[in-house]
């Protein structure tokens, strides 16, 4: 039952703006957040038991398929529930502060001045009824800032940090394109100089190549103001070249977690080693394909023991029994009981903490 | 009476609701509190109108067989008109002809705007374009000075003119709703695969895209009664209906005509009105409820207390 | 602009096809009716008026029937109803002068007060969602908005005219008082039209209410909501500004849809308070078989109708940016 909290220091991150000492504390910390829907037959578990952490200026990712409770999580951290999902438990520390106990009136001054979000289509994000300028005003205004002149400045400044020219603050969202209008919601998000920006797949709706740019720009304008990036996606491609640290999610809970490039190059989960293993690499020696069958369980039926285990080439006879924990191996954080020092799967070589070797079936 | 939660989270696969319409439908039904109670009315009137012997000895509800202005008694339920009839059997033989314009309009308005509608929907183009002019024209024109005129022309509507002016008015709103619809269907994937599988347009239209569209269907159905309901009874109350046959707006012109909240016969006119507003209540209970059943968006959000997970 | 110049078209297309039924319908009636009026006009009309009548129904001319239409067009647009039976001898277009004044102020104002009123309500309600409002909300405006025009009206007659004798049920003000701007004039209009106007009210409300409601719930579960609130805006700007926006969008565009629905209320309300308007001649016209005050007053109420939508068409390109561009 090894639940370390691991707090692994990104080491390629940027300098942090602000204050030093803090460094060493977690910008972000989530602690056993659980996401419930209240359905007529009882509350339904959409995201269970997840520990997380996001180190200033850091960049983290979190991977997963489809329904696997990713954008729940996000928003929950971000206290944006709506009926029927509710925070049934865990807390979520930012800058030391529990988010889940505060009121809205509490919350008020947080949102956006240090935790803004991005969320996945801006042509559904913006209200398409007001111009691009009135929306980015209307935030400053609700933050006290009362200047007209003032309120424009900024505006013109976060258009130009992304690359749009500034006549566009009278525009509406329908009359930009697509690349234009994910842009503009990234700086909108950028007013206050954030410390933490929440992405919703925000490069999804994109095509490969404005994919690549919206991306770099993000890591560049990371660079510049040193905020901190929670990045949630399917695309595992993507996360590789650009996050700091990967979580990866399966059916609602924390399959591994870790340095990105620890997780890419030796996979300790199951599914996760599938994920990659399903990616053609571009320059490599040619491999067949592998994906991964079947599909994640239903949340209201899920599996008594490892959620992982119907879908999982490496199952023994535990795994359907017994839950797994989150196991420290090899420097990451992984779900699965080949790393537990307590079960043993019967005919392999002893894992030890250290070196993971994967058991014959 | 359980919807599985697996519906409430995964994103609805339109082709599997075929099958399961139906069942969504009665399961809805049962759950929902206004469409019970609609159901419910609806339900009554159906069987007073089917067997009107089963609420009133009374034969001929026009005949003038009893005393003039008789306050309600045992003998006589709702006491009698200035003319001598028993108001109670005039209300439930009413029933009948109130309830056969009612589904008569309803079916034919239905069917009507399918056609119109999934037509234009599928047609696209010029095709589209012209029965979209259609719609809309229809729509917009007012329909009850409308049928007046018709009406008044025709010397007063017999059952087939009431019949026949409604369903040319009524067929509009439904037609645009299922042309809405059916536009936003054509472009989902079950449609493309039938169209590649190269089944023929006639049965992707009946087998692939009716089904997915049951609800909005049977609500329209529900809204073109209530209009027909409302509307010929009015109709009838200006005197524009026949004047031998028995329903309610007919009641209500009569007792009009008669003075009769001024000569203390409110119940004469009371009691029509009543069954009319039943009735119109019931349908658009129903329809309401369907409307909650095709937008998931709508439905009633439950606070569960006792299955509060606790932090 | 397109956009502009296509309801403009709608207008123009409408109202055509509007006429020419009513063109239409007395010549493909069986048993001609129009010639059976015909009858009771002559000797009492002259030779213009009943060759006007005659255009306008086809009898006794030898023209093609194509010729019949255009004279008949034309009348209209130059305001040649004709003269009416009714009335006699004043000209259609008189009484639609005297009569239109009572229907707009009546309908028109009371469909105004509903729309606002039944959309701040909606909004509330649909805000609030699950909470007391929006639980008791929905059943009683269903059921209120299916009650018969005519027999709510008869109801509050029964009520407050007959049993409490606090408001008059009949006409549009007390006839022996003079017309005029002094009090007891607009007293009395205000008196006489509280009845008919709550009947309206009360049935029309309901219905906005619900739209409302219910485009609100929608709304609320777009994107652009949850954007709003992660930015820090107040509750208050978002229900405003952000949803009620949006959301009385379709609002408007089911305004046009709802006119008839009023319109045929109108008509019965003015019918059961004797109230003087459009509605009210029209039935007066039928119950005397006044055909040329009845095709006048079908031609106002269409006309009437179409500039209503217009009007509403044109607040929803002033309130909807994406009206307008789309092409």
């Amino acid at each position: 039952m090894s639940e370390s909290n691991v707090t692994v220091r990104a080491t390629a991150s940027e300098d942090a703006t602000g204050d030093e000492t803090l460094d060493s504390v977690p910008l972000l910390e989530v602690h056993r957040l659980t996401v419930v829907y209240d359905t007529p037959t009882g509350p339904v578990i959409a995201v269970d038991n997840i520990d997380l952490t996001v180190n200033r200026g850091e960049f983290v990712g979190v991977v997963g398929e489809s329904g696997c409770g990713k954008s729940t999580m996000l928003f929950g951290i971000a206290q944006l529930l709506s009926p029927p999902a509710r925070i049934s438990a865990g807390e979520v520390l930012f800058r030391g502060r529990n988010l889940v106990t505060m009121n809205d009136k509490q919350l008020a001054p947080v949102r956006w001045q240090n935790l803004s979000v991005v969320m996945q289509s801006a042509m559904n994000a913006l209200n398409p009824v007001q111009r691009i300028g009135a929306q980015y005003a209307d935030t400053m205004k609700a933050h006290g800032a009362s200047n007209k002149a003032e309120i424009r400045t900024r505006s013109e400044e976060v258009l130009g940090m992304v690359g749009i020219d500034k006549i566009h603050l009278d525009s509406y969202p329908h009359q930009l394109s697509g690349g234009m209008r994910q842009r503009a919601m990234i700086a909108m998000a950028l007013l206050f100089t954030p410390e933490l920006i929440i992405m919703d797949e925000p490069t999804s709706a994109l095509d490969v190549v404005a994919q690549r740019s919206l991306m770099l720009q993000i890591k560049e304008l990371q660079h510049q103001l040193g905020f901190a990036v929670l990045f949630v996606t399917h695309d595992m491609s993507l996360v590789s070249h650009f996050s700091d640290r990967l979580l990866v999610m399966y059916a609602g809970q924390a399959a591994e977690f870790g340095e990105t490039r620890t997780v890419f190059d030796t996979p300790a989960h199951p599914y996760s080693k599938g994920l990659l293993e399903a990616f053609p690499s571009l320059r490599g020696p040619k491999v067949p394909l592998v994906g991964i069958p079947g599909s994640p369980p239903a949340l209201s039926a899920m599996p008594p023991g490892c959620r992982y285990e119907p879908r999982c080439p490496l199952a023994y006879a535990d795994c359907k029994t017994v839950k797994p924990e989150l196991y420290e191996v090899n420097g990451v954080l992984a779900r699965c009981l080949l790393y537990s020092p307590h079960n043993r799967p019967k005919t392999s070589t002893e894992p030890d903490d250290t070196t993971p070797t994967e058991g014959k079936p | 009476m359980t919807l599985s939660t697996a519906n409430v989270l995964e994103p609805s696969v339109a082709k599997g609701r075929r099958n399961g319409a139906g069942m969504a439908i009665w399961r809805a039904i049962r759950s929902s509190g206004k469409a019970l109670t609609g159901a419910i009315l609806l339900f009554i009137f159906l069987i007073a109108a089917i067997f009107p012997q089963l609420f009133t000895s009374v034969k001929d509800p026009n005949d003038r067989a009893y005393g003039l202005s008789l306050p309600p008694s045992g003998e006589h339920l709702l006491g009698t008109t200035s003319f001598g009839q028993d108001i109670w059997a005039q209300l439930v033989w009413g029933t009948r002809e109130t309830l056969i314009i009612a589904v008569a309009v309803g079916v034919l308005a239905s069917v009507l705007s399918v056609l119109i509608g999934v037509t234009a929907a599928y047609l696209g183009g010029i095709g589209d374009g012209v029965l979209s002019l259609l719609i809309d024209v229809f729509l917009v024109i007012p329909a009850f000075p409308l049928i007046i005129v018709i009406a008044a022309y025709a010397n007063g509507g017999n059952l087939a003119v009431i019949i026949l002016v409604l369903v040319v008015t009524g067929w509009s709103y439904g037609a645009r709703q299922l042309r809405a619809q059916a536009l936003s269907l054509r472009r989902r994937d079950f449609l493309e695969s039938a169209r590649v599988r190269g089944e023929r347009r006639s049965y992707i239209v009946i087998f692939e895209m009716l089904p997915s569209m049951v609800s909005l269907i049977a609500a329209n159905f529900l809204g073109a009664a209530l209009y027909a309901v409302l509307t010929a009874a009015g109709l009838q109350f200006i005197g524009l209906g026949s004047p031998s046959s028995v329903s309610w707006g007919t009641m209500l012109h009569w007792a009009q005509t008669a003075e009769a909240l001024q000569t203390g016969q409110a119940l004469w006119i009371i009691a029509p009105g009543l069954c009319i507003a039943l009735l119109g209540a019931g349908f658009a209970l129903m329809n309401y409820a369907f409307d909650e059943i095709s937008n998931p968006a709508l439905r009633r959000v439950r606070r569960n207390r006792r299955n509060n997970v606790g932090k | 602009m397109r956009y502009v110049l296509r309801r403009l078209g709608m207008f123009v297309i409408t109202l055509w096809v509007a006429l020419t039924i009513n063109f239409f319908i007395p010549r493909l009636m069986p048993g001609n009716p129009a010639e059976a009026m015909m009858a009771r006009f002559r000797g009492r009309v002259n030779p213009d008026a009943l060759h006007a009548l005659e255009v306008a129904f086809g009898i006794n001319t030898q023209k093609p029937l194509l010729v019949q239409y255009v004279d008949y067009l034309g009348n209209t647009f130059t305001g040649h109803f004709g003269t009416s039976l009714t009335f006699f001898p004043q000209s259609v277009g008189t009484v639609i002068v005297t009569a239109l004044p009572w229907t707009l102020g009546l309908v028109g104002l009371t469909t105004i007060i509903a729309f606002v009123f039944g959309t701040l309500i909606g909004l509330v309600a649909g805000w609030r969602r699950g909470g007391a409002l929006d639980s008791v909300l929905p059943p009683v405006f269903v059921v209120a908005s299916a009650l018969p025009f005519f027999w709510v009206g008869l109801l509050l007659i029964l009520l407050f005219s007959v049993t409490l004798g606090v408001l008059p049920n009949d006409g549009s003000y007390d006839v022996t008082l003079t017309p005029g701007l002094n009090a007891d004039f607009i007293g009395s209009v205000l008196s006489h039209a509280i009845l008919p106007a709550v009947t309206i009210l009360v049935i029309s409300i309901g219905g906005w209410i619900l739209t409302m409601r219910n485009n609100v719930v929608t709304v609320l579960a777009d994107d652009y909501i949850r954007m709003a609130r992660a930015k820090g805006l107040s509750n208050t700007t978002i229900m405003y500004r952000y949803a009620a926006r949006n959301a009385i969008l379709p609002n408007l565009a089911g305004f046009a849809m709802s006119i008839g629905f009023v319109v045929s209320g109108a008509i019965l309300v003015e019918y059961t308070f004797n109230y003087p308007g459009v509605g009210y001649m029209l039935l007066q016209a039928v119950n005397n078989e006044d055909y040329p005050l009845m095709q006048g007053m079908f031609v106002i109420i269409t006309v009437t109708v179409l500039v209503a939508i217009l009007i509403s068409d044109f607040l929803t390109v002033l309130l909807d940016p994406r009206a307008g561009a789309e092409g």
